[in-house]
């Protein structure tokens, strides 16, 4: 569990983070997420204890997380997969970390199993490419078998396949009672992975609620419709319960209906149709307008 | 769906945290130095090359032991020196160069590649971590310092046995220049820890404990100014110098010359203030 309270870093006349109150509860995958410079990576920090808030307070399990004497039992995270040295090879850099926190080695050589890097344990960081510096990552985070985990834009530079094993991990250590939180600029990638949203744009809070609710909420479904004959698809569909905007002489964007009904209904009344879309990015647009606007938002949301 | 099931070892059942101890610290600072190449690389290197020098310097001088110039009038006549050749400032500066290079990259070689944010997400107890850093470096530099001085004094001071010049570790001052020569080396290391901690930044840390160790005390060289002189007296390499000086020598202090424990106590300041300034900022800062 993360609670955070008023957290605020001002850095000059920047405000970084602004006023942030939230909680991220175990057993769920939270989603962070805010466009470039929002301040995501600024708060796990402070989560973690690396930057001092100007003002208010963040702990983890209760403790603020500097406390600890020790930290990898307690909280693992991924803020950079860069943040490391290339020099060493991954298994001795995962070795110092553990001997620090009393791991036993035998730990190490079970993360690196377990996200695939056993054959490049002997290898200089030096020489990984993101994706691995990523898995890397992430074995550093797994070493401590944490109740919390951060991380911190973790997809970037993985290949599909570790995309889905990234999440399929996610999942995993949510359903095993871990409080995973984790940060993202593309609401894309959250949409398969988390069960609750944290967004903040300009360092201030926009949404906090689960992902169902977030949809529900913000995204329209809609479905993009070309045809010749648009008046008379309108009446149809209309007639049905649907809305369209148009969005030209031949093109409209339907809520209320699924592609597949506009299609029957299209067939039935003999309609040409030129093109019919489902738009699958209708929180990532939703994602995008909530926080280009956030300011004024903000004010009429009044959080 | 199985989204409710939660496993049973984790996280509520997982065994009870170890206590934390500092020596865990220490081992995985060995293992991040170990682990890289260069770091021992230069610093062995820098040992054989500074007794090399040493070595080589009182080979040379035999030749002049030999054959002594004639004395020239007003000139005391020749008479050799074993310290100031055998633990020579030369091969000195070899070795404090690497051991204050190797105390600074300790430090922003983690500012640097960002590796200090893994350390310290690993480790949130930041004084330990820079406590643990400061013990190996001092360790692994003084066993560096001792094995050079150690070396140098012996091997050269057998090879003027022949000449009947050499000195046994028992002659007035030979114990304190050998440990001067030896200890001066962690200090350096530590200095160079501090510019790496305050700087984080690898060249600005290089160039400035070169211009520190090396530069600073060519200002202070002069002995119109008391001030300036005494200054200067204490800087690292200076304290050293007075310590490793041999009591039966020629060479002359000049004007306001440093006591004996004036240089120790200036020896243990430095490095006193080396690490509570290492500390204070790497505490403080956000990283």
């Amino acid at each position: 569990m993360i609670e955070s309270t008023r957290l605020t870093k001002r850095y000059g006349d920047t405000v970084a983070v602004d006023n942030l109150t939230f909680t991220v509860e175990p057993g769920k995958v939270t989603g962070f997420l805010g466009p470039n410079g929002a301040g995501k990576s600024t708060t796990l920090r402070m989560i973690l204890g690396l930057n001092t808030p100007t003002s208010g307070s963040v702990t983890v399990d209760g403790v603020p997380f500097s406390h600890r004497p020790r930290g990898l039992r307690h909280v693992g995270a991924l803020l950079d997969a860069q943040d490391v040295h290339g020099g060493r090879s991954a298994r001795a850099h995962l070795t110092a970390l553990a001997r620090g926190n009393r791991i036993p080695p035998a730990r190490v050589d079970e993360v690196l199993q377990e996200v695939g890097l056993a054959k490049a344990a002997r290898r200089r960081i030096g020489g990984f490419s993101l994706g691995m510096k990523q898995r890397l990552g992430i074995a550093g985070a797994l070493l401590g078998d944490p109740p919390v985990l951060l991380f911190d834009e973790p997809l970037n530079g993985l290949d599909p396949e570790g995309v889905l094993w990234v999440r399929g991990l996610f999942r995993r250590l949510a359903s095993e009672g871990r409080t995973v939180f984790v940060s993202s600029h593309m609401m894309a990638e959250m949409e398969h992975t988390a069960d609750r949203l944290i967004v903040i744009g300009q360092g201030r809070l926009i949404a906090d609620e689960s992902l169902q609710g977030f949809s529900a909420r913000h995204a329209s479904l809609g479905v993009t419709v070309d045809t010749p004959d648009l008046a008379a698809l309108e009446a149809v569909l209309t007639a049905e319960g649907a809305s369209v905007r148009r969005k030209g002489d031949q093109r409209g964007r339907v809520t209320g209906l699924t592609a597949a009904r506009i299609g029957e209904l299209a067939h039935r009344h003999r309609i040409m149709l030129h093109e019919l879309a489902t738009h699958t990015s209708s929180l990532e647009s939703a994602f995008m307008s909530l926080t280009a606007d956030s300011v004024e938002y903000l004010a009429g949301e009044a959080r | 769906m199985s989204t409710m099931m939660f496993s049973s070892a984790r996280p509520s059942e997982r065994a009870a945290e170890p206590a934390a101890r500092f020596v865990d610290l220490l081992a995985a600072e060995w293992i991040k130095m170990r682990s890289l190449r260069s770091t021992y690389w230069v610093l062995a290197l820098s040992a054989v090359v500074a007794i090399a020098i040493n070595v080589n310097a009182v080979h040379s001088d035999l030749t002049y032991i030999d054959r002594p110039h004639p004395p020239l009038p007003g000139v005391p006549p020749f008479r050799y020196d074993p310290l100031l050749h055998g633990l020579g400032s030369i091969a000195l500066d070899v070795l404090a160069l690497a051991a204050a290079g190797c105390g600074a990259i300790t430090v922003f070689g983690e500012y640097a590649t960002g590796m200090i944010r893994t350390t310290l997400a690993a480790t949130p107890d930041r004084r330990a971590v820079i406590t643990a850093k400061v013990a190996l470096v001092t360790a692994i530099t003084l066993v560096l310092g001792v094995i050079v001085s150690v070396t140098s004094f012996f091997t050269t001071n057998a090879m003027l046995a022949s000449r009947h010049v050499g000195l046994s570790l028992h002659d007035p001052g030979c114990l304190r220049a050998v440990a001067a020569y030896a200890l001066v080396i962690p200090v350096c290391a530590l200095i160079g820890l501090a510019f790496g901690a305050v700087l984080r930044h690898a060249t600005a840390s290089i160039v400035a404990v070169v211009g520190m160790l090396f530069i600073l005390p060519m200002l202070f060289g002069g002995e119109r100014y008391r001030l300036l002189k005494e200054i200067g007296n204490h800087l690292p390499l200076a304290a050293q110098a007075r310590l490793a000086l041999n009591p039966g020598g020629h060479t002359s202090l000049g004007a306001h010359p440093a006591t004996i424990t004036g240089s120790w106590i200036a020896l243990a300041a430095w490095a006193l203030v080396s690490v509570t300034v290492a500390v204070l900022v790497v505490r403080r800062r956000d990283v």
